[in-house]
């Protein structure tokens, strides 16, 4: 609509100009990508709850609050009780990890590193999202799990009293949940860091310059200007990597020790997850089987909207507040 | 300045692309290569003998499709290496994906014949009605092998237990190595006080249900579960697949686990002996777990060699080794797709015979004993 006002408002100016019929195509194919990404989520949703209600009516227990996952039993007995938590915890881990790393990367480069050095972090901080997920699957088994055995009892030693840091079996291997947030945080490292350092790098100089002006460390120019310019970007790229954090599967599947089981002491060798479940469970599983790893899928695909929901309604507020619109 | 450093990037990407690129493309490298030595290796005994199989292959040319466990995969890798060798013009396709989807694509109708961890289930006999026209999916026994318990406890090396002592230490119930059951059946171990480290797979799968089926018949008493691809004891830990079990077995000192044989030969983990009520504690070995099939019953009716192998896992031969799993071919008994029929009783006419078992022991696993072996033929030839 608004696309073919002005050139029928303003015909005397721009009588000779020949981008229109592109522009009319531009309008158009913006307008066709917008929909068809609202028909292909819809096309998800839709999926998922077709085939996750034919599951969910026959399960024999509580859906949301059972441990177990035994879709082949009769009557079968399937609960994400236990894959919802591990989801949500591995996540929070690896966010608490990889958040503030990311940022400090980011700032690093843009603020404090010669130019010869900051390209080559950047560069190489860009490499680690090249790497396949199984390949950090691979190297969290074989390398990171026996290595981090000594750090786990470490914790246990000192920090057990914090509940989450003991040890049932302290000689258990380190395949927890912890581990597993470690390595996640690894891998969204790269996503965060590069758009973090492009939002940094859009604060306008004029900022910086004011605050020098008024006496201003580098640190007191970072906080004061810096940050709070780049706080929305910085949640909004923080969503992404949450967001791959939450749908990690292979590199969780071949480090985490899966079972059934529910606990607060993060170095336990327990939990799982809901695309680890699924790759684990898919192989064997039959029609109904599937079904049933469908109905898991589709809670996945619930939180994910919750917290991007709750990041947009996050980013909406702090604009407002911050003098990125200046 | 800005328009170096944009150009300076730009540079940086194209490295990086091209860096990838190599590493992507030696991985492909790596790939091939791993392919075409680990090809001669396991074609390299039977290759030899090639000249002597053909006299067993009556050729047929084409082409066919199969896909399923991948259990038995290393066999049928060798066996459709000799039959292709020896009958030049046929194709025999395996794709090892899982049991469970091999009935699946078998069922649809995309399979000459899928490979299979069980034997068929009813409902899953019921869908292959309509693919077998006037017939239906039967099950044929053709792979045996045994599941080992490899174990890591420097310093011990002949380690016995028997079916009741396993299934509590792999429910939780004996949870150190010198406990007094252990230690009764082996005195003259030096067992330490260290907490086992029972390690069991995270996905579904044939090995854990055929495990716990052996848990559940030889033990009773002491494993209260029913048989599952899904793991039910309690305790422990979880590692995806065969190999992720046995690399945590070999990673962790006082682990113990179950995979199959060839796991623990190919990473030199020690196997446990099984007190069966035999003269000698069994060694977990192609010839034992042969010698151990050999003692089930076929329960399937008609066409179908379904196996029942509860009277394997309590059996008190000498030199039988209880803890086995049969693998099975998924075919129609009539009305198998006349375009494919001839090339897929060819082939199993082959894998089913002499020339064709005998393979098996080279890698881990174990031939079917000669009263089922002869069943097996028959039915294949009765395959229409």
């Amino acid at each position: 609509m608004t696309t073919t006002a002005p050139p029928t408002s303003a015909p005397p100016t721009t009588t000779r100009t020949v981008t229109r019929p592109g522009d009319r195509i531009f309008a158009g194919m913006s307008r066709g990508s917008g929909i068809l990404l609202l028909v292909v989520m819809a096309a998800i949703a839709i999926f998922l709850t077709v085939r996750a209600v034919s599951a969910i009516s026959k399960d024999h227990t509580n859906f949301l609050t059972t441990f177990e996952w035994n879709a082949s039993l009769t009557p079968p007995s399937f609960g994400v009780a236990v894959l919802a938590y591990g989801t949500v915890v591995s996540s929070i881990i690896a966010m608490l990890i990889a958040v503030p790393i990311a940022v400090g990367i980011a700032l690093f480069i843009t603020h404090y590193a010669p130019r010869q050095l900051g390209g080559p972090i950047a560069f190489v901080i860009d490499l680690l999202a090249a790497v396949p997920s199984i390949i950090y699957g691979l190297w969290g088994a074989l390398f990171l799990v026996p290595h981090l055995h000594g750090l786990n009892l470490w914790l246990d030693n000192y920090f057990s009293w914090t509940v989450i840091f003991a040890k049932e079996d302290p000689n258990s291997s380190a395949r927890s949940l912890f581990t597993v947030g470690i390595l996640l945080a690894i891998m969204i490292l790269p996503i965060i860091t590069n758009v973090s350092r492009e939002v940094i790098r859009q604060v306008p100089k004029m900022h910086q310059e004011a605050a020098l002006a008024l006496g201003a460390t580098r640190w007191e120019v970072i906080r004061l200007s810096v940050l709070p310019f780049a706080r929305s970007g910085i949640i909004s790229a923080s969503m992404l990597g949450l967001g791959r954090a939450l749908g990690e599967t292979m590199a969780v599947a071949t480090v985490l020790s899966a079972s059934p089981q529910l606990s607060a002491h993060l170095l336990d060798p327990i939990g799982g997850t809901f695309s680890q479940n699924i790759v684990a469970k898919f192989g064997e599983a039959d029609e109904f089987g599937r079904d049933a790893l469908i109905a898991s899928g589709l809670v996945l695909f619930v939180i994910t909207l919750l917290v991007n929901g709750a990041a947009r309604i996050i980013i909406q507020r702090r604009k407002e507040y911050s003098g990125a619109n200046a | 300045m800005k328009l170096q450093r944009k150009s300076g990037l730009r540079a940086l990407t194209v490295g990086a692309v091209a860096i990838t690129g190599a590493l992507v493309l030696t991985a492909c490298g790596s790939d091939n290569n791993d392919d075409s030595s680990s090809t001669p290796s396991s074609s390299g005994q039977p290759s030899t003998s090639a000249a002597a199989n053909a006299g067993s292959i009556s050729c047929e040319k084409g082409q066919i499709l199969a896909s399923g466990s991948t259990a038995q995969q290393n066999a049928i890798d060798s066996w459709v290496k000799n039959y292709q060798q020896a009958c030049p013009g046929s194709t025999i396709n395996y794709k090892g994906s899982s049991s469970g989807e091999g009935i699946v694509d078998f069922n649809q109708g995309t399979d000459a014949f899928a490979g299979s961890d069980s034997p068929l289930k009813d409902t899953e006999i019921a869908a292959s009605k309509k693919v077998c026209t006037d017939g239906q999916g039967i099950s044929i026994p053709m792979v045996g092998g045994p599941i080992a318990v490899g174990y890591n406890l420097p310093g011990v090396d002949n380690l016995v237990l028997d079916a009741t002592t396993l299934a509590k230490i792999f429910n939780s119930q004996i949870t150190t190595w010198n406990d007094p059951a252990i230690k009764a059946l082996n005195p003259s171990a030096t067992l330490p006080s260290s907490k086992i480290q029972t390690v069991h797979r995270q996905d579904e799968s044939g090995t854990t249900d055929n495990f716990t089926k052996y848990l559940k018949g030889a033990a009773p008493a002491a494993w209260p579960y029913e048989h599952a691809k899904a793991w039910a004891g309690k305790g422990g830990q979880a590692a995806a697949k065969s190999a992720g079990v046995a690399s945590l077995v070999k990673q962790t000192e006082g682990a113990i686990g179950y995979f199959e044989l060839s796991y623990a030969t190919a990473s030199s983990i020690p196997t446990v002996k099984i007190n069966t009520g035999a003269s000698a504690p069994v060694e977990a070995t192609s010839a034992n777990s042969s010698a151990g099939i050999a003692s089930a019953k076929v329960v399937g009716t008609g066409a179908d060699l379904s196996l029942d192998l509860s009277a394997a896992y309590v059996t008190k031969t000498d030199n039988a080794y209880p803890i086995v799993l049969v693998t099975y071919e998924i075919a129609c008994d009539k009305g198998n797709k006349p375009a494919t029929l001839p090339l897929t009783k060819s082939f199993l006419n082959y894998i089913a015979s002499a020339d064709g078992q005998a393979q098996l022991t080279a890698q881990g696993y174990a031939p079917l004993p000669d009263a089922i072996a002869t069943k097996v033929r028959s039915t294949i030839s009765a395959l229409s």
